[in-house]
This record gives structure tokens, C-alpha cells and sequence, in this order.
């Protein structure tokens, strides 16, 4: 199976004004299986989203490469992104945020109903994204992702800000449609037990400049992982692994 | 608004215009009627004008003019004012031609544009739509340089292309300040057009008032004012109103 390589030697933010030069990352390196669950974990500003940009193709200001291989049938891969905010167009509804990102052809196919549906947004395809729910913004995010039937999903803090029951259900939603759709992820998260409740492996990252710490492969399968106690002791496993993991 | 409150606010229109011509009414009744002729003969001017269908007439021509100078002005300008906006180094080089262009006096670029073209149609367009474009850039680049870059990068993520992007994020953001040129552009560009058609058509409502000045005939020059005001604010209500309203549609 084709696999998603990361390597970014280095990645520097030019001093700007009063703010002196930063280097976001340096020598970030891994491999990621089609269809894998991966979460990068680390804290708040240690380079997280600037990873997923460059992935994402948004920065090309880097040293290094990002081999990302297109399913058959495609000549490029096809990148689906759950942004930190859901960025919906505030002037298009529900369903034509999603019609948006698909070309005639795709739309055609019925698979906007199908997720409006999987989201449970069916009764309010019509509606505007400032008259939704917070969590309902972010439905209609994931929707959008995955309707375009990503090679790769990038998901930057989706479920920050959220409430937890809230962020909870929105979770075990995402983990409904990736089954159904499977796909190669990339979730980036700060929350130690929202990897633990979601990865098929952790990717434990440095401060910045953002490098791998660790890599922390999760067994328990997921719908094992639905107990504080499970979630604890894989919590645990990823916070300090064990050597040679 | 309740229909109540748009009830009142009609009724206080009514009675502000009433006290305005009982003003023009009284003021004549002590001028002299030929500089300035009673509400009643202006009137009577009007409905031979509308009778004889000179009046429509010239209003039309007039019309037609605004109508394309308009086009031309809001589409060359919107399309300059997104490429300034969004391209810092070209809006350095061009800041200086803009300034510049902002304070041609509309007279200038009028005769310029009949001594350069000769006096006909495409010379008269032209001069009234180069008075407008510089206002319509300065709007369109302050929106340009404010659009989202949240959305923007959503467009290039999900691979939407420039035409896809231009039209679906580009133009719904920058909405607010296409209208507000539009609305500050018919304002301007119908009272250039006048001055354009007094210089050198021999037609429109310009043109008239021109030739009622060298016959020192008021009443003619007053009864063409209120149709053709009366025409700009219908266009104001019946079109830019209600479309600005339904793009609005989404907002809380």
C-alpha cells in the first residue's frame, strides 16, 4: 500500500517587525499508511497547523518534501481539511458550502445527501451557517471534507472550544464516517485523551521547533475506547511510552 | 420595520416635501416669475413635456448614458481595484497614478476626451466612465485588501480555481463595497453625464437644460430637474434597494 511521507527539514518564520526569526520545525519525519488514523499530539504553538499547511500545500516556504500519493484514477491527490474554525461561507447555505468544494459531476452522485444525512443535518440543508449551532458548524466541516472523498483529511483541532459532551459526539460522528469512508487522517490535537479515544497511532511532537518525540501505536480497538478508565490508561501508555515503542 | 413605522415615515416624507413646496410657492409669489416660476407652471411644463414626449425622450437618451458609463466604470474599477488589493507591490507602483487620477477635475477629463475622440457617443461614455473609475478602485481595494484569508485558503485547499473562487468567495465578500460604489457611483456619474451632454451632445437631458439656459427658460430647467431626480431615486428603490437586500439575505 502506498504511504504518505513527511519530511520537513526546516521550517523558519522570518523575523517580522519586533518579532525576531522562529523556527516552527526541524527535521520532521514520518510515515503514514493509507488509511491510517494518525494524531499528532503536542501543545499549543509547538507548530501543529504550520505542519498541516505545509502538508496541505497552503505554505511552500520549507526544506523538505511531502510525498502524498493519489488514490487510482486521479492525477492528483485529493486533500479534504477540517479547519480549526469551520470557515463556511457565510453567504451560502448549508448545502451549497458543500456543493462548493465538488465539481457538477460529483455533486451529481447523491453523496451530499448522503452526508447531510450521516451528520444528521438532512433538515437543515437550507439553512445559513450563521442561523447553526456551533457544533453544527462543524458538522457541516466534516461533511465538506469528506465529500470531496480526500486521499489525505487534515483535521486542525476541529473540537477545540467545543463543550465536552458536545466535542464527545462529534468524535464518535467523525469516527462513524471515516469507517464508512475510510481514508488516510491527519488529526491534530493538543488534548492527550482525544488521541487516545481516536488514533490508530500518536505522534508525539516537541516543542517547537515542532520534531518527532515519540510514536505511539494504539491496540485497544476503538469501540473498546469509550470508558475514562480505558481512555486513562491509554492516556497513560502515550504520555510516557515505553522505551523501544 | 412594522408596516405602521414605514406608514409614519412615508407620512413625515410627504409633509417634509409638502412645507418644501409651499416654500418654492411663497418664495415665488414674490420673486420674479421668470427667475423663478410658482410649483403650478412647473408643473404645467412637465405634463406638456411628457405629452409631447420630448421629456421621455431626452430622459431615455440620458438613461442609456448613465446606464453604460456605469457598466463600464464598476466593471473596469472592480476589476483594477481586486488586482491592487490583492497585489501589494502592483498597488505601490499604481498609488501614484490613482491620487493623481482622483483629482482630474471631471471638466478636464470631459474635454479632453471630446478634443482627443471628437464630439461623439464613445467620447462622451468614456469621459464620464474615466471620472468614476478611480472612486470605484479606491472602494474595491480597501474590500480587496480586507477579504478573508480563512476563506481563501479554503478555496486553494479544496482546489476550487480562480473562476470558482473569484466568483463564489472574491465577489459575495466584497459585495458591501460594490454597493456602496454603485450607490455613490450613480449619484456622480448621472450628474457628469448632464454636464458631458451640455458639452457636446445634442441630446439628453444636458443638452435641454443647456438649451433652456440660453433662453433663460427656469421652469424648463426646473421641470426636467424634478423628472429626472424622481427617475434616479425610482432606480435607487426599485433596483439597487431590493438587490442589495436579497444579497443580504443571510446575514442574522
Amino acid at each position: 500500500m502506498s504511504e504518505l511521507a513527511i519530511d520537513i527539514r526546516l521550517k523558519r518564520f522570518p523575523a517580522v517587525g519586533q518579532a525576531s526569526a522562529v523556527t516552527a520545525i526541524k527535521d520532521l519525519r514520518f510515515a503514514v499508511r493509507s488509511g491510517e488514523f494518525i494524531c499528532l499530539l503536542g501543545p499549543s504553538g509547538c507548530g501543529k497547523t504550520t505542519s498541516l499547511n505545509i502538508i496541505a500545500g497552503l505554505d511552500r516556504d520549507f526544506e523538505g518534501t511531502i510525498a502524498l500519493p493519489a488514490a487510482a484514477g486521479r492525477p492528483r491527490p485529493v486533500i479534504g481539511y477540517v479547519f480549526q474554525t469551520p470557515r463556511l461561507l457565510p453567504w451560502r447555505t448549508v448545502e451549497e458550502n458543500i456543493a462548493l468544494v465538488l465539481d457538477p459531476a460529483q455533486a451529481r452522485t447523491g453523496v451530499i445527501d448522503e452526508l447531510l444525512r450521516a451528520t444528521g443535518l438532512a433538515d437543515f440543508r437550507h439553512a445559513y451557517p450563521e442561523r447553526l449551532s456551533v457544533g453544527m458548524t462543524r458538522r457541516v466541516a466534516l461533511a465538506r471534507a469528506f465529500a470531496v472523498a480526500p486521499d489525505l483529511l487534515l483535521m486542525d483541532e476541529p473540537f477545540v472550544s467545543l463543550d465536552e459532551p458536545t466535542a464527545e459526539r462529534l468524535r464518535g460522528l467523525l469516527l462513524e464516517i471515516w469507517q464508512a469512508r475510510p481514508t488516510t487522517v491527519l488529526f491534530v490535537t493538543h488534548d492527550t485523551r482525544e488521541a487516545a479515544r481516536l488514533a490508530d497511532r500518536v505522534i508525539v511532537l516537541t516543542t517547537a521547533p515542532a520534531s518527532v518525540q515519540a510514536i505511539v501505536a494504539i491496540d485497544t480497538p476503538r469501540r473498546d475506547r469509550t470508558e475514562p478508565e480505558t481512555i486513562d490508561r491509554i492516556r497513560r501508555q502515550i504520555v510516557q511510552p515505553k522505551p523501544g515503542a | 420595520m412594522t408596516a405602521r413605522s414605514l406608514l409614519a415615515g412615508a407620512g413625515q416624507r410627504i409633509l417634509s416635501y409638502g412645507a418644501l413646496l409651499l416654500l418654492w410657492e411663497m418664495a415665488s409669489l414674490v420673486a420674479n416669475p421668470r427667475k423663478l416660476p410658482s410649483p403650478r407652471t412647473v408643473a404645467g411644463v412637465l405634463a406638456d413635456g411628457i405629452a409631447d414626449g420630448s421629456l421621455p425622450y431626452h430622459i431615455g437618451i440620458t438613461l442609456a448614458r448613465v446606464a453604460v458609463s456605469f457598466a463600464l466604470a464598476m466593471s473596469i474599477g472592480i476589476a483594477i481595484g481586486i488586482a491592487l488589493g490583492r497585489r501589494p507591490r502592483l498597488d505601490r507602483f499604481f498609488d501614484g497614478w490613482l491620487v493623481l487620477f482622483l483629482n482630474i477635475p471631471a471638466l478636464v477629463t470631459i474635454v479632453l476626451c471630446y478634443v482627443w475622440f471628437g464630439l461623439i457617443e464613445a467620447a462622451a461614455i468614456a469621459a464620464v466612465a474615466l471620472n468614476k473609475i478611480p472612486n470605484v478602485v479606491v472602494t474595491l481595494r480597501e474590500g480587496a485588501r480586507a477579504l478573508n484569508r480563512d476563506y481563501l485558503e479554503m478555496a486553494e485547499v479544496f482546489r476550487l480555481g480562480r473562476a470558482k473562487t473569484l466568483r463564489h468567495i472574491v465577489l459575495p465578500e466584497l459585495f458591501p463595497f460594490i454597493v456602496a460604489a454603485a450607490r455613490s457611483g450613480l449619484a456622480l456619474i448621472w450628474k457628469i453625464v448632464l454636464v458631458v451632454e451640455l458639452m457636446g451632445r445634442s441630446s439628453g437631458v444636458g443638452f435641454q437644460i443647456g438649451t433652456f439656459f440660453s433662453l433663460f427658460d427656469v421652469a424648463g430647467i426646473l421641470a426636467y430637474t424634478i423628472a429626472f431626480v424622481a427617475v434616479i431615486q425610482v432606480i435607487e428603490l426599485a433596483i439597487l434597494r431590493p438587490l442589495e437586500r436579497r444579497a443580504n439575505l443571510w446575514r442574522r
